[in-house]
């Protein structure tokens, strides 16, 4: 018989290679569903991986990754705090699309005029939208002990509501025959978040992660308040006795995740999206959930794990269309990559015993 | 701009590189908003895209990417499929617009098709089906057939396109059925088979024996027969294999001749910038066939009002025609200008509810 024994110290080394070893895993059992699918392994997986950073147009593509990449890392540091504290912000979508709404409108509110308090009042906007957002479910849990997973995630389908509402109604763009969606933000100097150099993907979203990876490693190394969410997520009860209140770290969790999400929504319709729209939101406040875990919400894994979704988000693209993998095949190697990750991470906690159980 | 002298120097070594290549061999591409097998909006784009490697063989190759998310994501699928060295892009939804515009401007020599938008460029065309001329045979119907004159509507987005499709379907149900009521319920979404089967449930529930949809997939379709006594009609697609009853009769979108016609123009070098807007004449809109669940005579009828939408003897929006708040709209005997059409955001006389803004 097999069975799983608790350690009594989770392994160091497992905890460090484990991310190594699920990728890993989902090249070969990746390579394997390609295979399946008629195409050579070796070539999708040199297409996803490789292409985009060394191929033939990677000066266009490794631009693409800073624009990928960076809304996703920007919230998955937010959503860490909360999780290495046992908070769970699964509404980080929601908080996306309510920063973008927030920021757009503010920008939108000036048109036709032009100034440079423009941009920095709309970067204001959409931290506050998301930040309050993300409030609800916090003064909920809090006052009335809800439950912050239902009631984030809840909030995210009344967010797309009211995206749906915006686009179609208070923000809709005048000029747009009648056709949902607001101005295009690209179009309007003032509140364009443009590429800080031209073609190189840098704009000030991708400037905001990185501040907030250092911003998150620092927090978590040196204050008090990283100790504090440190010591909550392993244990509780120890934690409170040390003088941690848990109330104010809820807020500051939830408040935190929230915005940084409203950030990354503004940065996105200021900048690459450009747009409000009823299909604004593609599911980033998702999928930083995946890339924070993979990163094990460490600042520098998230850094990496970021890199590592927007290269299969965009490799997975020119599969698609270099060798005809359908998208399904992308979305399920993404999906095997956080299921082996979760996976192997059992091993970390537990060891594989042989044998009977030993008479207790 | 530094970005685009790149890619345009890029696209013309490629092109100067693969030069004799490319002389035979025709790239066209395709971005969807939707998985190919849909069975609706994408599934049919796709048959499209297959009937271009049907008609040209070794001179063509098709690349496609599909779920494509409208905004940045859509932005770099065309331009990824631009340095690969496509001559044609063909980009399927209407959230495509912006970003088809934004990357024709760096590749002045690739060539875009752009479906159901307004924005165009010398390098950029747009198309778009008459799907209201289908709507009224849909409305013939469904008013002839309907026994508790109340006829279900999914709508996806309260857009020109589907509001004009609405109108159409009811004045037609209108005329052969003068107690005949539209419960309307937008779904807002294009394709999400749970929420399109809730849609029909509740349609159904509120006494709705005829569902109409205008989303893609064939949700609403099993609703209907798991209801039973519900008829309903294929969107984009045929859904034959929910017929003879549910589905009595379909709007098909048939891109293929277009797709065949620009490709062709392309090769020729004759292609050139220009709005296209067809509907049942050019065959660009297709009806189903009309199930034996249908009486003959409504059948006939149905028919004889296809021919004469395809012959262009008649016009689904032909006065007198109020709008809802019973303003005049069309006199008796005109019809509505495309400009008009293009931008609907009224509902006609006799339809309730507003319009969600």
């Amino acid at each position: 018989m097999i069975r799983l024994e608790k350690r009594p110290q989770p392994s160091r080394a497992l905890s460090l290679s484990t991310p190594i070893m699920a990728v890993l895993a989902t090249f070969i059992f990746g390579g394997l569903l390609f295979a399946v699918l008629g195409k050579d392994p070796v070539e999708a997986l040199q297409t996803i991986f490789w292409q985009p950073l060394f191929g033939e147009y990677a000066f266009y593509y490794r631009p693409q990754l800073l624009i990928k990449g960076a809304p996703l890392v920007l919230i998955a540091i937010g959503l860490s705090l909360g999780f290495k504290a046992g908070i769970w912000n699964i509404g980080a979508e929601g908080q996306y699309i309510m920063g973008a709404i927030f920021g757009a409108a503010v920008g939108l509110a000036f048109y036709p005029a032009e100034g440079w308090y423009i941009f920095p009042l709309m970067v204001l906007a959409g931290a506050l939208g998301g930040w309050a957002w993300a409030m609800i479910p916090a003064l909920l849990k809090v006052r009335f002990g809800t439950n912050e997973i239902l009631v984030s995630l809840m909030l995210v389908y009344v967010a797309e509501q009211f995206l749906a509402s915006m686009s179609l109604g208070l923000l809709k763009n005048p000029e747009g025959y009648g056709f949902p969606g607001s101005r295009n933000l690209q179009q309007y100097a003032s509140a364009h978040n443009a590429e800080l150099f031209a073609g190189s993907g840098m704009h000030w979203g991708v400037v905001a992660a990185l501040i907030a990876v250092i911003f998150a490693y620092v927090l978590l190394t040196k204050h008090r308040l990283g100790f504090a969410i440190r010591v909550t997520g392993e244990a509780p009860r120890a934690a409170r006795f040390s003088g941690v209140n848990p109330a104010r770290l809820v807020l500051f969790c939830l408040g935190t995740s929230g915005l940084l999400a409203g950030l990354a929504g503004m940065f996105e319709v200021s900048g690459p999206s450009g747009q409000i729209t009823i299909d604004f939101n593609v599911g980033y406040g998702f999928t930083a959930i995946i890339v924070a875990f993979l990163g094990r919400l460490h600042p520098i894994g998230i850094l990496l794990a970021g890199g590592l979704m927007a290269l299969t988000y965009i490799g997975g693209d020119i599969a698609q269309s270099n060798l005809g993998l359908p998208a399904a095949a992308i979305q399920v190697f993404q999906g095997m990559l956080l299921f082996f990750l979760l996976a192997l991470d059992v091993f970390t906690h537990y060891r594989l015993r042989f044998g009977a159980a030993e008479a207790a | 701009m530094k970005l685009s002298t790149l890619m345009t120097s890029a696209a013309l070594a490629l092109g100067l590189a693969s030069g004799a290549v490319a002389q035979d061999k025709t790239k066209v591409g395709f971005v969807f908003v939707g998985p190919v097998g849909d069975g609706g909006w994408t599934y049919e784009h796709n048959q499209g895209r297959l009937a271009v490697e049907e008609e040209f063989g070794d001179k063509v190759e098709t690349v496609f990417v599909e779920s494509v998310a409208e905004g940045p994501d859509s932005e770099r699928v065309m331009t990824q499929m631009a340095l690969d060295g496509a001559d044609l892009i063909f980009t399927t939804s209407f959230g495509y617009m912006d970003p088809t515009i934004n990357v024709a401007k760096k590749f002045p020599d690739v060539k875009f098709e752009h479906a159901t938008g307004y924005k165009r460029a010398d390098n950029v065309s747009t198309y778009s089906a008459r799907f209201y001329e289908g709507r009224a045979i849909q409305g013939h119907i469904a008013g002839s057939m309907t026994e508790s004159n109340i006829i279900g509507y999914i709508g996806s987005f309260p857009i020109p396109e589907v509001i004009r499709g609405i109108n159409s379907a009811y004045i037609h149900a209108k005329k052969v059925n003068p107690d005949v009521q539209f419960k309307i319920v937008w779904a807002y979404t294009w394709f999400d088979p749970a929420k399109e089967a809730d849609a029909a449930k509740v349609l159904i529930e509120q006494g709705a024996d005829v569902v109409l949809q205008h989303t893609d997939s064939t949700a609403p379709q099993a609703a209907a027969q798991e209801a039973g006594n519900v008829i309903t009609f294929g969107q984009a697609s045929d859904m034959a294999q929910y017929g003879p009853k549910p589905r009595v009769s379909s709007i098909i979108d048939d891109w293929a001749p277009y797709y065949i016609d620009r490709v062709k123009a392309v090769m020729d070098g004759t292609w050139e910038s220009k709005d296209t807007w067809d509907g049942i004449g050019p065959g660009m809109v297709g009806i189903g066939e009309i199930s034996d669940a249908v009486p003959a005579d409504v059948k006939a009828e149905a028919l004889e009002l296809k021919d004469k939408i395809a012959s262009g003897d008649y016009h689904p929006f032909t006065g007198p025609i109020n709008k809802q708040d019973g303003s005049a709209w069309l006199a008796e005997g005109e019809t509505a200008d495309d400009g008009t059409l293009a931008g609907m955001n009224f509902y006609v006389e006799g339809i309730e509810g507003t319009i969600p803004q």
